[in-house]
């Protein structure tokens, strides 16, 4: 009643109600289709609900009425960003529950091309987070790489984004005698350019204004929120399922986990540069060990769940009819259930798989780590301005096509 | 991992500590410790996972659910904890009925159930006691129906258009220009659910043409014509 008692008294001018504002759907910053409903007190973000599910394409009921090996390519087209990261959850989790044991090759093909999706992913974030924050030369630079790290999987699978190449038991096919050189060559030069997209933005005036102090994530935030990957990192604890929870053989390959110690939009920029730097090395391993005599061979478990050899199928019938089997009515997974997660550049991708013993999946569930991120959006940007929502969602390197499935 | 032991006696240190909430208690064959948890009992025995000091399981990972129609208690919820400190994870099950039984929410807990509830109640129509705000999130404003439930077609009921007329998107019920097509690839002599002859004549009044018993691709596919 006191406050109605000034009411009559007040001019227009003084009646003043908080704002509400659409961010989005269709905003350049949103990366993607997000509608934030904003309300605000001048600039002040009092409150932010964010409206996800515009990119809802029913992923998982589809899953459940194709065969195993249909679904593998719908993992691509979750975070398109990085493909094979998707795609390699998926397997592991069919590799476990039939207890598939993945050739050395493979597996090293996998970690390869599941670092060059790591570098991909954070070219990507780093360099459109800034583009968000007013830097515009970095997306031209960092693309200009993500092109190249782009032609080695068309030059590995045939495709640029989705790629269907990590196959349960392994990969596809083998890599062209070429490309590992090639690979090679570009982390050499690789280096250079993540100087030069630093020198831009690390101790840039702007940049550092509009980063640090900003949409800052304690330890029990991440924990709170469940948080994964740089996101987590960023606040200072040391969690990366590849060194943690080793998939495949991560724990053959020497490499540091960057954390930050604030926590803030500016560590996790800096995590997400040294990281690179960090999976441009284990690149540079993985190809050496490529190379090496021990890892010849074959790049995919033959057995049930994998095509016979193409020369096998020319005089065999019992490869013709494994091959048409495989590829129609597809393989069986025993009955049971896993989880199963990898380290994705985003944070913890995981697939909670459960299977009835057919040929589909009884419900698979993707566990994105986007999804959480985005979750916290209120909690982080309650108290900012509105221009640093754009930061915020940019560092927190969401990508609608995990989120909404 | 692969520290087998350390999680069987974590199991049972689950089963004997809470006893009254713990159905069964366990490592599966995929070294997994997965719990069953009577559904008043979950965000307890969530919060106390979280807090004892042996299980730190401070992080949620995933909540999910399992629809199974065939049974009575008809679906699972199922919770994905990990504990940074201890590096393990757990997975605790719940079995509620369709209708009549609600979940403890566990946004007291952990904050981030928040969105996951939302995500089961609006695919399973599973609903969860407490909860501060359980609207739809993934599915479009206004959407009806439960999609992920195995009585659920995938093609849906309802499609949307833009009405260049009326000047908006209109809701119409789903009609195909083709039949859904849904192939039964099982072999013949083992585990085919269809007979060529029945599926190959005239479709019924009902408009069920798969040749296949999945629950999701049976009837409700509109009529094709």
């Amino acid at each position: 009643m006191t406050e109605r008692a000034f009411d009559d008294a007040a001019t227009d001018e003084q009646r003043i109600r908080n704002f509400n504002i659409n961010f989005g759907p269709q905003h350049p910053a949103a990366h993607g289709v997000l509608r934030l409903v904003l309300e605000l007190d001048g600039e002040i973000v009092e409150r932010c609900d964010p409206h996800i599910g515009l990119l809802h394409r029913g992923t998982e009921k589809l899953m459940e009425s194709r065969t195993y090996l249909q679904n593998l390519p719908y993992f691509d087209r979750l975070d398109y960003v990085a493909p094979m990261n998707q795609e390699h959850a998926w397997c592991l989790a069919i590799e476990k529950l039939t207890g598939t044991v993945v050739p050395r090759r493979g597996q090293l093909i996998r970690v390869l091309y599941c670092e060059i999706g790591r570098v991909l992913n954070h070219l990507l974030n780093v360099t459109t987070q800034a583009m968000d924050v007013g830097a515009l030369t970095p997306p031209l630079w960092g693309f200009e790489e993500r092109e190249k790290l782009m032609v080695f999987y068309e030059r590995a699978c045939g495709a640029r984004l989705h790629a269907a190449y990590f196959r349960p038991g392994g990969v596809h096919q083998d890599l062209p005698s070429k490309l590992l050189a090639d690979i090679s060559a570009w982390t050499e030069s690789f280096p250079a350019v993540l100087d030069d997209i630093e020198e831009l933005l690390t101790e840039n005036r702007i940049f550092k204004q509009r980063n640090v102090d900003i949409g800052v994530v304690s330890q029990q935030d991440a924990l709170d929120w469940g948080f994964s990957g740089v996101m987590v990192r960023g606040s200072g604890l040391a969690w990366d399922l590849r060194r943690s929870q080793p998939y495949e053989c991560y724990n053959e390959f020497d490499f540091r986990i960057p954390i930050g110690r604030n926590g803030d939009c500016y560590d996790r920029y800096l995590c997400r540069m040294e990281e690179m730097r960090e999976s441009n090395g284990i690149i540079r391993a993985a190809v050496d060990k490529l190379g090496s005599a021990e890892a010849a061979g074959d790049v995919i478990a033959r057995g049930k769940l994998s095509p016979p050899r193409r020369d096998d199928m020319k005089t065999s019938m019992e490869a013709l009819i494994h091959h048409f089997k495989l590829y129609t009515e597809g393989f069986r997974v025993p009955e049971g259930e896993v989880y199963a997660a990898v380290e994705a550049p985003k944070g913890e991708f995981g697939v909670y798989l459960v299977a009835d013993g057919s040929n589909m999946p009884y419900k698979a569930k993707i566990r994105a780590p986007g999804f959480l991120h985005l979750q916290a959006m209120e909690a982080l940007s309650k108290g900012h301005q509105l221009a640093d929502v754009s930061a915020i969602i940019g560092t927190l390197d969401v990508v609608f096509g995990e989120i909404d499935r | 991992m692969n520290d087998l032991e350390s999680l069987r006696g974590l199991a049972s240190h689950v089963a004997e500590t809470q006893r009254e909430s713990v159905l069964s208690s366990g490592v599966n064959a995929m070294g997994e410790l997965v719990v069953a948890v009577s559904h008043q009992k979950v965000a307890e025995f969530a919060l106390w996972l979280k807090t004892d000091s042996p299980c730190r399981f401070t992080t949620l990972v995933d909540i999910t659910a399992v629809d199974y129609p065939s049974r009575d208690r008809r679906f699972d919820v199922v919770y994905h904890l990990l504990s940074m400190q201890r590096n393990q994870r757990i997975r605790f099950r719940t079995s509620i009925r369709e209708s009549g039984e609600l979940v403890p929410t566990l946004v007291p807990v952990f904050p981030a159930a928040n969105w996951f509830e939302r995500e089961v109640f609006d695919m399973y129509g599973v609903m969860f006691s407490g909860h501060p705000d359980l609207r739809r999130i993934l599915t479009d404003y206004g959407f009806q129906g439960y999609p992920l439930r195995k009585d659920f077609p995938t093609t849906g009921f309802t499609e949307v258009r833009y009405d260049e007329v009326e000047k908006r998107v209109v809701q119409e019920p789903v009609s195909l220009v083709q039949e859904y097509r849904q192939f039964d690839f099982m072999s013949p002599w083992e585990g085919s659910q269809s007979i060529i002859g029945e599926t190959a004549g005239a479709v019924g009044p009902e408009g069920s043409g798969q040749p296949n018993d999945r629950p999701d691709s049976g009837g409700n596919n509109g009529s094709a014509t």
